[in-house]
């Protein structure tokens, strides 16, 4: 099996590697074909994986070379493979081949995106391939990590690739705009997940996630200062600095400003990148540390905060958005808060599971608005669209079933995970659940409004488009729909894996919680009796009233009712106003940090370098000594009269300081 | 290869070739000085191949009486610390021949003379086993690079030659100084004796203080900076690499071989001022680098930032001790430092390449003269990118294993330490990845940018040498870790060893 662990990263490796370098010379359609072939390799071999695992009950944790070691700790390159792992790889090799499929489709007249004669441009399809290909290796890399070194190269591998692809079209100043923005704030999460991981070394002593979590217990009791007398709990401190860069990469308050930016980049790797896996890597991340979440209730009060705040206030702006991407994209955070509420209930199952079932129907939604991006020609504006579904029924209904599923429709995937999550939330007593409930509550009314708004705004009602693009409005080619297809069905199905899932014993030993006693996930397992009996119980509790008022509101405000959305735009303007700006945190970001270090980059060169040390000590000394040696020039100058005269005022004054002590 | 000699031909071989070069003509000279300096990186091989890592004595010793009645020896000999530094020299040369070939027309006989020579005199100080021919080495290597900037230069050449020369020179008068005392005290020139010397406190202090003047301003660490950016700027783009790859390091090695283990109990004392020197170079510079007009500049503070690693990494020591009550994380953070100073000589030797390719095209340095330079030159946008990434320490690339040892292993020292030095993930990343949208995306900004040619294979070459080394660096450190963890052990014992007459 090791040979496949290796193999399963590497095929996508080699593909973006030729696909690459050599992308000019093989041309587009072998390119497309050697990445294609890479990660289907990943992808088969992976659900290999996963009955070698997950049904027949293996583990491995193995090194595969010894990156450095100093002073007895060893720094390595290994794989972590069991529950947790097989379903991630999956999940992810199962996405990203869709969208690779997609992409032929998507991509295939992108030198329309470029100048002519950018060179650049050029050989824009083939570099797109390699770029989703090297992705996909990045983010196995992550996820089949066993150590905290490769957890942090594949962090930041993923972020280098999100930079390529979310400044992909690199001639638009608002994508490299973005895609700056991105790094820099996931630079910034990674600035704490970096302490994180000082941390941890420094006091477990190890990089290995198997020693580190065998210690956990051990450490629980240590404190450290960091400032004054106030000890903290070390434990709290390594897991809230590693949650910061959770915060980063799975965008969580305040650290979310980068994600709808994102949108700039091309429609398969929002998908893949930006909705399906790489910002769900931070609740993978959680997940997979909890045997040190779990010791620390003040970190998951943070969490949990942190989360529910994300959940609904992103997706309050996920509502006065008209770009079809930045719906979803505001949708993401939502959800992604959803994921980090359950990791701070200590529910780190549910978590991860809404991560599997979001990861399908949110790459299906992304998938589906590029469908309708495609058939727009490149218009993203929701107000220009509008009765889509005569002309792409494939898009359409596969658009609903996501949309379902998002809402948390009963019998759709978002439906079991979402219910679970509300559910730990109402059971868990972490300081701030209070709070969270009603938040993850309220979302749901939100999710379900922006939603079929959405929904209603692009494939029902009048047809807004200009006559231009009304008459080439068709369906997507195959390489679109079948993706779709392929996604629509896990985004139903997926949700009945509940059982083994969340309740049952899948992430036993792998998830700290799971079957053991006094845990709340243990507690919920004892209320579930069957999935037709949780069905049943969803339909009378208040999230699915709340989804379903969301969705009428929806249907009725911009399908019957036009006019209340202009009466409430106007009533409530100021609020408006506010998501509009996302709360204004995009432009105090720019004007403190951004503006605050340039100001301070220059006061420190001009004050510092320039004056103080360059012209106050450097240059001045060189003019001192200049001076000096002018002054001393006078005592030397040549002629016999100055000489002569100084002879003369030397023997006056000794002559005057005799006279004057004599007297 | 017993008895052949090695550290002897890696020095004086090239200085000879130079001599060679110099008399060849314009003509001979590129094709000469390609021999010479590829010959020297084949010698230097064996150094690394020979080198028995579980050892830290010197090897390849060789030892003969040079003036007797100083008791001065014409003494070389490598250790894990010198040896790789040796070799990321005369690697660098060759490249720095390739990419002088066809750009420099003033002159070439002289100008790859002068590299060879400077190499040659490098070698001599990463080899020298003796102050004295230590001491000679790292004053005589201000000739060649002075001659560099002063006739290859900009056209403010002449006050950055002088600043530079006065600078580094005002420097290392004091540890001649220095050096002088302890062979009083000694009676020997040779360093490994200086080791042994037992020094009162008063005596330590004055000798660590002049030793962190020389060494400062080589690195160059804050405030002691200053004569860097203009020295970069004004040089041509083989001496900027030069500069940016190997004689930063010299000081960096100064403090290893001289600093810690000579004077400990000073280095115990003063530690606080170097990390705070560190730190703010660190955060203070990475801040003024951002707002830099000039893509040298630019570079060339990022170079003192990234130095901060270095002079942090080597002097944790006594802070991890006072912290955590015992040693461990040291030797973590020394050879985070001593990676840093690898991995630095091929980042910035090869952003340097990088901004001097730019610079034979459009001859500007301006960052606003620039952008969407990728629309024209995709081939040799990757390479900036990759180099790019490796300056904000991506991990797979070498710039990030120094950084991350050092970051871990502050943490033993103190929250606060690992803190600041971590802002650089920030900060680091906002300056190179500022330079690189401005300078290489966006829609075509002008007619020249318009009109640029991709690299040529010769340029292809030498980025690509470096692309790969940064790579295999980053992805595998190993072997580097490795050889020189047993000096660096060493180097650890020393310092931690009270030198104070009476103690043991």
């Amino acid at each position: 099996m090791e040979k496949i662990y290796l193999a399963i990263p590497l095929a996508p490796l080699l593909g973006a590697i030729v696909a690459g370098l050599f992308g000019g010379k093989i041309g587009r359609k072998a390119a497309h074909a050697v990445t294609i072939t890479g990660v289907a390799v990943a992808c088969i071999l992976s659900f290999v994986v996963l009955k070698h695992i997950a049904i027949d009950g293996n583990t491995y944790n193995g090194n595969v070379y010894t990156w450095a070691a100093v002073e007895g700790i060893h720094f390595n390159v290994g794989f972590l493979i069991d529950n947790l792992t097989a379903m991630m790889m999956v999940v992810v090799t199962f996405v990203s081949l869709m969208v690779h499929i997609y992409t032929i489709g998507y991509m295939e007249h992108d030198e329309e995106n470029w100048p002519e004669d950018s060179l650049v441009g050029r050989n824009s399809y083939q570099r797109f391939f390699s770029y989703i290909s090297l992705f996909t290796f990045s983010m196995l890399m992550l996820v089949m990590s066993n150590n905290f070194m490769q957890l942090f190269f594949g962090w930041e591998a993923v972020g280098l690739v999100s930079y390529l692809l979310i400044g992909f079209w690199s001639t638009r100043n608002t994508a490299i705009y973005a895609n700056m923005k991105a790094f820099l704030v996931n630079r910034v999460g990674d600035f704490g997940f970096l302490l994180g991981i000082a941390t941890v070394l420094m006091y477990f002593g190890s990089m290995q996630y198997s020693e580190v979590f065998a210690k956990a217990s051990e450490v629980a009791g240590k404190t450290m200062s960091i400032s004054g007398t106030t000890e903290w709990s070390v434990i709290t401190v390594a897991c809230i600095l590693l949650f910061v860069g959770a915060m980063g990469k799975s965008a969580q308050v305040p650290l979310h400003v980068w994600l709808p930016d994102s949108m700039e980049g091309p429609t398969p790797i929002s998908a893949l990148i930006h909705a399906a896996t790489m910002v769900t890597a931070g609740i993978f991340m959680v997940a997979r540390m909890s045997p040190l979440f779990e010791l620390s209730t003040t970190a998951l009060s943070v969490v949990l905060i942190i989360g529910s705040i994300t959940a609904f206030f992103m997706g309050l702006i996920g509502i006065v958005q008209n770009d079809i991407k930045r719906v979803v994209a505001y949708s993401t955070l939502s959800q992604l808060g959803y994921m980090t509420v359950a990791l701070g209930a200590s529910a780190y199952g549910a978590a991860v599971f809404h991560l599997m079932t979001h990861a399908f129907f949110k790459a299906l939604l992304f998938l589906a608005a590029g469908s309708v991006i495609i058939a727009m020609h490149h218009e993203q504006d929701m107000r220009k669209m509008g009765g889509l579904k005569k002309y792409m029924p494939i898009t359409y209904w596969t658009s609903l079933i996501g949309s379902l599923a998002l809402i948390g429709f009963p019998g759709f995937s978002g439906f079991f995970s979402k219910d679970l999550i509300i559910e730990a939330v109402h059971e868990t007593h972490i300081p701030g659940a209070t709070f969270a409930y009603w938040m993850v509550l309220l979302g749901v009314f939100i999710t379900a409004f922006y939603s079929f708004r959405m929904f209603f705004l692009v494939f029902h009602g009048e047809e807004r488009m200009d006559h231009h693009t009304k008459e080439h409005l068709k369906e997507s080619p195959w390489v679109v729909t079948v993706p779709l297809i392929a996604l629509a069905i896990p985004a139903v199905i997926s949700g009945y894996l509940l059982d083994p899932m969340v309740l049952g014993d899948f992430f036993k030993g792998v998830i700290k919680g799971v079957g053991e006693e006094e845990s709340l996930i243990t507690e919920m397992a004892h209320h579930y009796h069957g999935i037709m009996p949780f069905i049943l119980h969803g339909l009378t509790a208040p999230p699915f009233w709340l989804a379903m008022t969301g969705l009428v509101s929806a249907w009725f405000i911009y399908m019957k009712q036009p006019g209340i959305a202009d009466w409430f735009y106007n009533r409530f303007h100021w609020l408006h106003t506010l998501l509009e700006n996302k709360y204004f945190v995009d432009d105090f970001n720019q004007k403190v940090f951004a503006g605050g270090a340039v100001l301070l980059g220059k006061v420190l060169w001009k004050a510092g370098d320039r004056f103080l040390i360059d012209d106050s000590v450097v240059n001045d000394s060189a003019k001192f000594v200049g001076k000096l040696s002018g002054w001393s020039r006078y005592l030397q100058t040549g002629y016999m009269y100055h000489y002569a005269m100084s002879m003369i005022v030397g023997v006056l004054a000794l002559i005057g300081w005799v006279i004057y002590k004599a007297g | 290869m017993e008895g052949w000699a090695l550290l002897s031909l890696v020095i004086w071989l090239p200085i000879i070739g130079g001599l060679i070069v110099l008399v060849a003509g314009d003509k001979l000279s590129r094709p000469a000085a390609l021999i010479f300096s590829v010959i020297t990186f084949l010698v230097s091989i064996p150094l690394w191949t020979g080198f028995d890592p579980t050892s830290y004595q010197m090897q390849f010793e060789e030892k003969h009486t040079w003036i007797s009645s100083f008791n001065m020896f014409y003494h070389l000999g490598v250790d894990g610390i010198s040896m790789p530094l040796l070799l990321l020299n005369t690697f660098i040369t060759v490249l720095i021949v390739i990419a002088g070939w066809e750009v420099i027309k003033k002159k070439p006989a002289q100008y790859m003379a002068a590299f060879l020579i400077m190499e040659g005199i490098i070698n001599g100080v990463f080899a020298a086993q003796d102050a004295m021919l230590f001491y000679i080495f790292f004053e005589a290597m201000l000739i060649p690079m002075f001659l560099v900037i002063g006739v290859w230069g900009g056209v403010n050449r002449v006050y950055a030659t002088i600043k530079f020369f006065l600078y580094t020179f005002f420097g290392s008068v004091f540890m001649l100084v220095s050096l002088l005392y302890m062979y009083n005290k000694s009676g020997s020139f040779a360093i490994a004796d200086f080791y042994n010397l037992k020094l009162g406190m008063t005596a330590q202090v004055l000798i660590f203080l002049s030793f962190l003047i020389a060494f400062g301003v080589k690195v160059p660490m804050w405030p002691v900076h200053t004569w860097l950016p203009d020295a970069h700027v004004e040089a041509p783009t083989g001496g900027s690499v030069i500069l940016a790859a190997i004689m930063l390091k010299i000081g960096g090695y100064g403090f290893l071989r001289f600093s810690l283990p000579m004077v400990p109990d000073a280095a115990r004392e003063l530690t606080w001022l170097v990390v705070f020197m560190s730190l703010t170079a660190v955060v203070y510079i990475g801040f003024v680098a951002l707002v830099q007009k000039d893509m040298k500049k630019l570079v060339a503070y990022s170079s003192i930032a990234h130095m901060g690693f270095v002079t942090l990494g080597f002097f944790l020591v006594y802070a991890i001790y006072r912290n955590t009550g015992s040693y461990e994380g040291s030797v973590l953070a020394m050879q985070g430092g001593m990676v840093q100073m690898v991995s630095h000589g091929f980042i910035s030797g090869a952003m340097f390449l990088c901004i001097g390719v730019l610079y034979d095209r459009m001859h500007t340095r301006e960052i606003s003269a620039y952008g969407g330079v990728a629309n024209t030159m995709p081939i040799f946008t990757a390479f900036f990118v990759l180099f790019a990434m490796a300056n904000t320490g991506l991990p797979g690339t070498s710039g990030f294993v120094g950084e991350f040892m050092v970051i871990l292993a502050s943490f033993k020292a103190s929250f606060w330490i690992a803190f600041l030095a971590a802002t650089t993930l920030i900060v680091g990343a906002a300056y190179t990845l500022w330079l690189v949208k401005r300078v290489l995306f966006g829609g075509v900004a002008n007619e020249e940018v318009a009109l640029l040619q991709d690299v040529n294979k010769r340029e292809f070459l030498f980025l690509a040498v470096l692309a790969l080394a940064v790579l295999l660096l980053g992805l595998w450190p190993q072997p580097l870790t490795h050889v020189m963890g047993a000096s660096i052990q060493h180097i650890v014992e020393l310092a931690t060893q009270s030198k104070l007459p009476g103690v043991n």
